[in-house]
């Protein structure tokens, strides 16, 4: 079974950044690449994000289907900006390079291909950031570090929680499908579609039941032992923040600093080499 | 040692605010620092009620009226918060998978002092400390479906040693644990009462198992009432577990079979220890020679075989290697072995949940491969162990008619069968009600039902009986013997060598993907390297009968089984 968010437990100087530091990274460096278009800069975030992939030991066919996922989307999106508004970068960049015709009022210019190559590698920047804070931290160490930046415990462990019995409900799930599907419940392609639909709400019912069930005795156990007792909590899990730590955030939010003030340079979001 | 009492119940009752009757009634019980207690009762006689007003649980987390007093140290629980018995009461729960909630098992052991605030370094020492103690240091970071059920069990009870508590509460630890791992855990239990000096209370019905190691008191419980608080050597010469539909240890329906007056000085607690003089010993020899064996029944013509079998999961684990394996028509039989010794997964490759990679599956001779897993299903049902996990329709009639239903056939057809089946699992009076409106085992024989609707050669069930008293058992397997009679061939998975035993003429031993040996029940519970190298549980019966000096042991365990079963039948 495929499992979209998985933590890869590996001996790297990423994985032995704490959660909070992953997480202040991450949310530093898209809130960066999210802000500017400034081609120069995202293309230097994608390189350093790549660099940290190969630092982390990660390798891509461990998160090959994260990445075909974003892959997909990327295409789709790009795709579909070019349909809707094949004149976009024009508009943008207020300069108009033909390279040549296609048909109707689809042309191909340099802006509108400039364009895309900044739309690409904001993907490019931002999903092996993402990946790489996923495959790289325990989820346990992930709530305690969401407790750390400020949110409520409780919030934290469920988080963790949800993360913990996701492999177990997907079990039972299967498990529930296959005995119905022995009663002639039929899953496969061989029945309509909102058949089919119907037919998976036949297999909520049980599986809502004995996750209620496994949700009484999960919150008595937690109960008793004094879960929810005090305002705070200590975690196994914590780590001490390290100098490598406090380097990486501090330039993460230089990146965003940077990221913030090409905004004046450029005197607007977007980097633009034609006029 | 006439102590403070820990625990005192004073003429203690509760009632759930979702029900009308009280289930608990006039409660007086004292646990002294220190005591081992086992609780006994069948199912909902009240004895779990009991566990969650000890835990606190109750009035905690389950509402309803106390009345009387409970008194932990002294102190009344009303006035006390959970949090503040939970650090004097210890409790491992039934279903160690459902309440493990650290993603390691270091953290799960951790979890009460991350509730506390303890500091990181002092956390470290802790965890491994209470590691150590429980015998599972080496997987301190593996994560919780790694490990084997016995495992499971030692983390749950470090997670709650490591707060130093007075009372440790282990509720149905046995449940869900193969025979040997059961003993293994009765002799944790008792190492760690040795070490911490706590109080230790067991609530569990499988009084033979618990017995491996010494208790001070036995307490029955029974319709919300305690019916007996005595010394075990003392209950198991009284009838009071006869009469409260639990089961007695075999050893001593043997001896009471035989006529032998069991006596407090004979120390019946252990079949190793137990007293017999040579009066007694004569007795059981000449129950013996009296007793006629049974005819064993002709076996059916062959019905199902697979051949050569092989199977991988997708991970490379070999599941099942070159199994081959017959099944007569009209047999009842069982499947035993540890958890992860292919069991399940053979029974998935049967019913085409799963496809093998090698080998050939025939039904009457002819080639199933072919057939989809309903086509397949139409001739060998499959029963899951938790009818919840089965049961996808609110109504009864509904339930059961699913199969049907989504064949399309007509109306009145269906009708016909749903009645009809319905009358056979002893239902039709319930016809019309909720599921949810069932108990345990009503529920389970709606799960039978349905699939039976769609009128299999062979059903497959699960660990038909897990979790169920004697007196459920004994309708469960009652019924299933009579679907049997009726012509249905009968498979059973299971851990319980009770069952077996007791039901099935035939069993196959898994180990490690493979069979081991296909025997008699008797025969394999009699046999020490086979009991050793499956992970099972030599019978009480058959120490009983070398203890006697009986010319053929063996003999006597199959005897008795018969005997009993006349008996029952009765």
């Amino acid at each position: 079974m495929t499992n979209l968010f998985n933590y890869i437990p590996k001996d790297s100087p990423v994985h032995k950044l704490t959660g909070a530091t992953k997480l202040a990274a991450l949310l530093l460096l898209s809130f960066a690449s999210m802000t500017t278009f400034d081609t120069r800069f995202l293309a230097g975030i994608t390189i350093l994000t790549f660099i940290m992939f190969g630092v982390s030991k990660i390798r891509f066919r461990e998160v090959k289907a994260l990445l075909w996922f974003t892959f997909v989307f990327m295409v789709l999106n790009n795709l579909l900006i070019y349909l809707f508004e094949p004149e976009q970068g024009v508009m943008l960049y207020g300069a108009r390079h033909e390279i040549c015709r296609l048909f109707g009022r689809y042309t191909l210019t340099q802006e509108q291909l400039f364009y895309h190559l900044n739309v690409i590698l904001k993907y490019l920047c931002m999903i092996p950031l993402v990946i790489l804070f996923v495959s790289t931290t325990n989820p346990s160490e992930f709530a305690a570090s969401l407790n750390r930046i400020g949110v409520n415990y409780k919030i934290c462990y469920a988080v963790s929680l949800a993360l913990r019995y996701i492999p177990d409900i997907q079990r039972e799930y299967h498990d529930i499908s296959i005995s119905l599907q022995a009663r002639g419940v039929e899953m496969t392609k061989k029945e309509k579609l909102f058949k089919r639909l119907k037919n998976i709400v036949t297999i909520l019912f049980p599986l809502i039941i004995t996750s209620m069930a496994r949700i009484e005795t999960v919150s008595n156990a937690m109960e008793l032992r004094s879960f929810g007792k005090n305002k705070k909590r200590t975690w196994y899990e914590a780590r001490p923040f390290l100098p490598a730590d406090i380097a990486v955030i501090v330039v993460s939010a230089l990146l965003l600093v940077l990221s913030i003030s090409l905004n004046f340079v450029n005197g607007g979001r977007f980097y633009n080499p034609f006029v | 040692m006439k102590k403070e009492p820990v625990i005192q119940f004073e003429h203690f009752g509760f009632k759930y605010d979702a029900q009308i009757e009280p289930t608990l009634y006039d409660i007086n019980l004292s646990v002294y620092p220190g005591e081992k207690i086992l609780i006994a009762g069948p199912s909902g006689s009240g004895k779990s009620t009991l566990a969650h007003c000890i835990n606190g649980l109750i009035p905690f987390s389950y509402y309803g009226d106390a009345t009387g007093s409970l008194r932990l140290n002294g102190k009344e629980t009303r006035d006390m918060s959970l949090f503040e018995i939970s650090k004097t009461v210890g409790t491992v729960l039934q279903d160690s998978d459902a309440q493990f909630v650290g993603l390691t098992v270091a953290e799960d052991i951790a979890f009460a002092l991350e509730n506390d605030c303890v500091p990181h370094s002092e956390m470290l020492e802790r965890v491994a400390e209470a590691a150590a103690t429980v015998g599972v240091p080496s997987v301190l970071s593996h994560a919780p479906h790694e490990l084997s059920g016995g495992q499971k069990q030692r983390v749950s009870l470090a997670g709650v040693i490591i707060n130093d508590v007075q009372v440790l509460l282990f509720d149905e630890p046995l449940a869900n644990l193969d025979p040997s791992t059961g003993k293994t855990a009765i002799e944790l239990i008792d190492d760690i009462h040795r070490q911490t000096n706590a109080a230790v209370i067991i609530i569990e019905h499988r009084i033979e198992d618990v017995l491996h190691r010494d208790v001070d008191r036995i307490v029955i419980v029974n319709d919300g009432r305690i019916v007996a608080d005595l010394p075990p050597n003392e209950i198991l010469c009284s009838d009071v577990l006869k009469n409260c539909g639990l089961r007695e240890p075999l050893y001593i329906t043997a001896l009471k079979y035989a006529g032998v007056q069991i006596t407090p000085d004979m120390l019946p607690q252990h079949i190793e220890d137990i007293v017999l003089n040579e009066n007694a010993k004569a007795l059981v020899s000449d129950w013996f020679e009296n007793t006629p064996p049974a005819e064993q029944p002709a076996k059916g013509p062959v019905m199902f075989q697979a051949e050569h079998i092989r199977f991988s999961y997708a991970n490379g684990h070999e599941a099942i290697r070159d199994v081959s394996f017959t099944v007569h028509r009209g047999e009842i039989m069982c499947i035993i072995g540890q958890n992860g010794a292919g069991k399940s997964t053979f029974s998935k490759l049967i019913c085409g949940f799963e496809t093998p990679q090698e080998g050939t599956m025939l039904l009457e001779g002819t080639d199933i491969s072919p057939l989809s897993i309903k086509e397949r299903a139409e001739h060998i049902g499959y029963v899951m162990q938790d009818p919840n996990q089965m049961i996808s329709k609110t109504m009864i009639r509904e339930e059961v008619g699913l199969a049907l239903e989504l064949d399309g056939l007509p109306r009145e057809e269906i009708d016909r069968i749903v009645n009809d089946t319905l009358k056979v699992c002893g239902l039709y009076p319930f016809r019309n009600w909720p599921v949810s409106a069932l108990s345990f085992g009503q529920k389970k024989r709606v799960t039978v039902a349905s699939i039976l609707s769609m009128n299999p050669e062979i059903v497959i069930l699960d660990e038909p009986t897990a979790g169920q008293d004697f007196r459920h058992y004994t309708e469960i397997m009652e019924f299933l013997l009579e679907l049997n009679r009726k012509g249905v061939t009968i498979i059973m998975i299971t851990h319980d060598m009770h069952l077996m035993l007791e039901y099935a003429p035939r069993a196959v031993v898994f180990t490690d993907g493979k069979i081991l040996c296909d025997d008699t029940p008797a025969n394999i519970l009699t046999n020490p390297e086979l009991v050793k190298a499956a992970s099972l549980k030599e019978t009480s019966l058959f120490t009983l009968a070398v203890r006697c000096g009986l010319s053929d042991p063996r003999q006597f365990v199959q005897r008795f089984i018969d005997y009993d079963r006349r008996v029952r039948e009765k």
